[in-house]
């Protein structure tokens, strides 16, 4: 095996991981907080992707995107929180799901009667095109590298916010003991607000930052929930840290199942067959591997209140 | 003795009922218009109404439902359509897998199915049906033309690619059956998969002269975005699906210089090609995709056989189909024995023309060209 295709193998697998991190991470701290199932969390990731290459578009400035996304997916979680999600607290997680349900359909509704059928352009800053010499020895894509440090960073911000700030210590007694909380007089329901429009920002900026290496369009966002709900519950349910470390997993095993997975069989299998069940496994390795992992540890790697 | 009459009466009501219906021809357009991949839907209905519209025939109806890309709801549409509504044609079908769904039921039951779209091989080979129609291409042929052009443009150590599920494994089966040089490697990726990082390296790795891949909507786009993005320059070559009029300018400058093959492009020159693309712009303010050609082409393809025979007599209304006595926008057009065109099939660059990307026609990929399933078919 060539070495420096399986190091650039595994800079892709992290930068997978952190990718889906970003989109993990409001989707994990939502629930963790507020014991909410939010199905139209991909929704906001679309959301975020339009607003980004719509501003991009309009302005030239892919930074003003990157920002309009944050706002307006921002925005659009606060409005989700008050107009919707305040009245299910109380209900059951089935009707929160139903409830969601139904956004997606009608976020996906709107956005095609704003911007239209077709896929919207959005791409990369010039700076970030083309290649980068790591090492003398291998070349990695810019734009990747950048999506690694941005997301890093907002891990370590997710991480202070939430254990060194005033209002970090507020959102973990609320979701401790909401009651409690409360009637140290705390207003529990601008916290919420507050979580969940911080949890629909992050997935705008996944959806911005991925949006312009992907496609942007109407439905792009529930492939990503999908992953999305696998790193929450391989890496435990509400915790931050488990969606960091199992979105990193994930990246890893499917990045590298994709690589290799068709040659490793090859080595025992006729090559025609190898190439199909070889791609065949790789696209559910990380669907075993959270069977295996549910089965090993039923609340996720880093339970969340354990 | 009252009892009697009504029943006479109702009786002769009921004869003369077809009669009534009999000129006039229904039309059932299920596609593809909101969700994922409704760009094509929408090229497609367009297309098909602007031929309709021009042609004003008062004779013709149309009804139109969307299928959001569901196979089980287009199969409850068109169950609907044929009971409810009565329609003699169905058409409108993007994906094969819908098609297959929906078909084989249809043309069953005496229906007329026009496909504008998908054509998958298990209705072209064994399983052609006299009631079906393919009026766009065999899913094979423009992997097919894509193969054969790569031998003359000396490429011969290609990287092929597309996802893992029947319409991909026929693309890459057509590419392979034109194509005689070797083979860097062949890839199957996830149906709707995003990134394709590890993909991209593997063709670094690779040492190919070329990659050819068949990555139908978003999946394309995403591909060639982050192709150009990590800063390859290997020739990259593809069907018309993902370089589409469509989804060109969210592919973005990535896409300049792909060569593509299609049935189609705008450039053609044919009187009723300039025609449909001069009253496609002014009416819709777009460029007309190869769906939207396709569409076109169909809508023409029935008001010709309504011109010359009555949809009353199915067999000779089928026999002025299948002469295809309409001027397609394709220039030569004619049906095989199994009821797929006999057509060229053109390699295409992305340009830029002006501040559009666009395609222009270099070369001819495969000339008068029937598909390989056509041989089992019985018709």
């Amino acid at each position: 095996m060539d070495v420096i295709l399986f190091l650039e193998q595994c800079l892709n697998g992290l930068q997978l991981g952190i990718m889906l991190f970003l989109m993990a991470a409001g989707l994990t701290l939502i629930f963790g907080v507020m014991g909410l199932i939010n199905l139209a969390h991909g929704s906001l990731y679309m959301i975020g992707a339009f607003a980004c290459a719509a501003v991009a578009t309009w302005s030239g400035s892919f930074a003003l995107g990157l920002l309009a996304s944050l706002v307006c997916a921002a925005a659009a979680g606060a409005l989700i929180e008050v107009g919707v999600m305040r009245r299910l607290y109380q209900r059951d997680h089935l009707d929160q799901v139903l409830a969601t349900f139904a956004l997606i359909l009608m976020c996906s509704e709107a956005m095609r009667w704003l911007f239209g059928s077709f896929p919207l352009y959005l791409d990369v800053p010039e700076v970030f095109y083309g290649a980068i010499d790591l090492f003398g020895v291998l070349q990695y894509s810019r734009y990747r590298l950048f999506i690694i440090v941005l997301g890093l960073l907002t891990a370590v911000g997710i991480y202070l916010l939430i254990s060194k700030t005033r209002v970090g210590m507020r959102i973990r007694a609320g979701a401790a003991d909401r009651q409690m909380t409360a009637a140290l007089g705390i207003n529990i329901s601008l916290l919420f607000t507050l979580v969940f429009a911080l949890g629909a920002a992050l997935a705008g900026f996944a959806g911005a930052l991925v949006g312009s290496i992907q496609s942007v369009e109407v439905g792009m966002g529930e492939p990503v929930l999908i992953l999305a709900f696998v790193v929450v519950v391989i890496g435990g349910i509400g915790s931050i840290r488990g969606a960091l470390i199992g979105a990193l997993i994930v990246g890893m095993v499917d990045t590298l199942g994709r690589g290799y997975l068709p040659q490793l069989l090859q080595l025992v299998l006729d090559p025609a067959v190898a190439n199909t069940l070889g791609a065949a496994l790789a696209s559910i390795a990380i669907y075993l591997l959270m069977i295996l992992i549910l089965i090993f540890k039923p609340q996720g790697l880093f339970p969340a209140h354990g | 003795m009252k009892n009697k009459l009504i029943t006479s009466l109702l009786g002769a009501a009921l004869c003369l009922a077809p009669q009534v219906q009999a000129d006039a021809v229904k039309v059932g357009m299920i596609t593809t218009l909101s969700g994922g991949g409704s760009g094509l839907g929408v090229d497609v209905r367009d297309g098909f109404m602007l031929a309709i519209n021009n042609a004003n025939n008062a004779d013709l109806e149309v009804v139109i439902e969307d299928d959001g890309r569901k196979p089980a709801l287009a199969v409850q549409i068109a169950d609907k359509m044929i009971q409810k509504d009565k329609v003699d044609i169905l058409t409108g079908i993007i994906w094969s897998n819908l098609a297959m769904a929906v078909v084989p039921s249809s043309v069953n039951q005496g229906v007329l199915y026009l496909s504008p779209n998908a054509g998958p091989s298990a209705l072209a080979g064994k399983g052609c049906h006299k009631n079906y129609f393919n009026v766009a291409w065999q899913n094979d042929n423009l992997h097919e033309a894509m193969g054969n052009y790569a031998n003359g443009a000396d490429h011969n150590n290609s990287f092929i690619l597309a996802p893992n599920y029947p319409a991909g494994k026929d693309a890459l089966t057509g590419y392979k059956r034109f194509y005689t040089g070797s083979l860097a490697g062949e890839l199957y990726t996830k149906l709707g998969q995003t990134d394709y990082a590890a993909e991209i390296a593997q063709i670094r790795a690779s040492g190919a002269d070329s990659v050819y891949f068949f990555l139908p909507g978003g999946m394309g786009i995403s591909f060639m975005k982050q192709y150009t993005q990590a800063g390859m320059t290997t020739p990259v070559m593809g069907p018309a699906f993902s370089f589409d009029q469509g989804i060109l300018q969210a592919v973005g400058k990535s896409a300049l210089g792909v060569r593509n093959s299609s049935q189609w492009n705008k450039d053609l020159d044919n009187a009723a090609n300039k025609t449909f693309v001069a009253d496609f712009e002014s009416a819709y303010g777009r460029l007309p995709s190869l769906y939207a050609s396709q569409g076109y082409d169909t809508a023409n393809l029935i008001l010709s056989a309504m011109q010359t025979t009555d949809i009353s007599d199915k067999d000779a209304f089928r026999a002025a189909l299948k002469s295809a006595q309409f001027d397609s926008v394709r220039g030569n057009f004619r049906f095989g024995n199994n009821q797929h065109p006999i057509q060229d099939i053109y390699v295409r660059e992305v340009v830029m023309q002006g501040d559009v990307l666009t395609n222009k026609i270099i070369g001819v990929g495969l000339k008068d060209h029937q598909d390989a399933y056509a041989v089992d078919c019985a018709l």
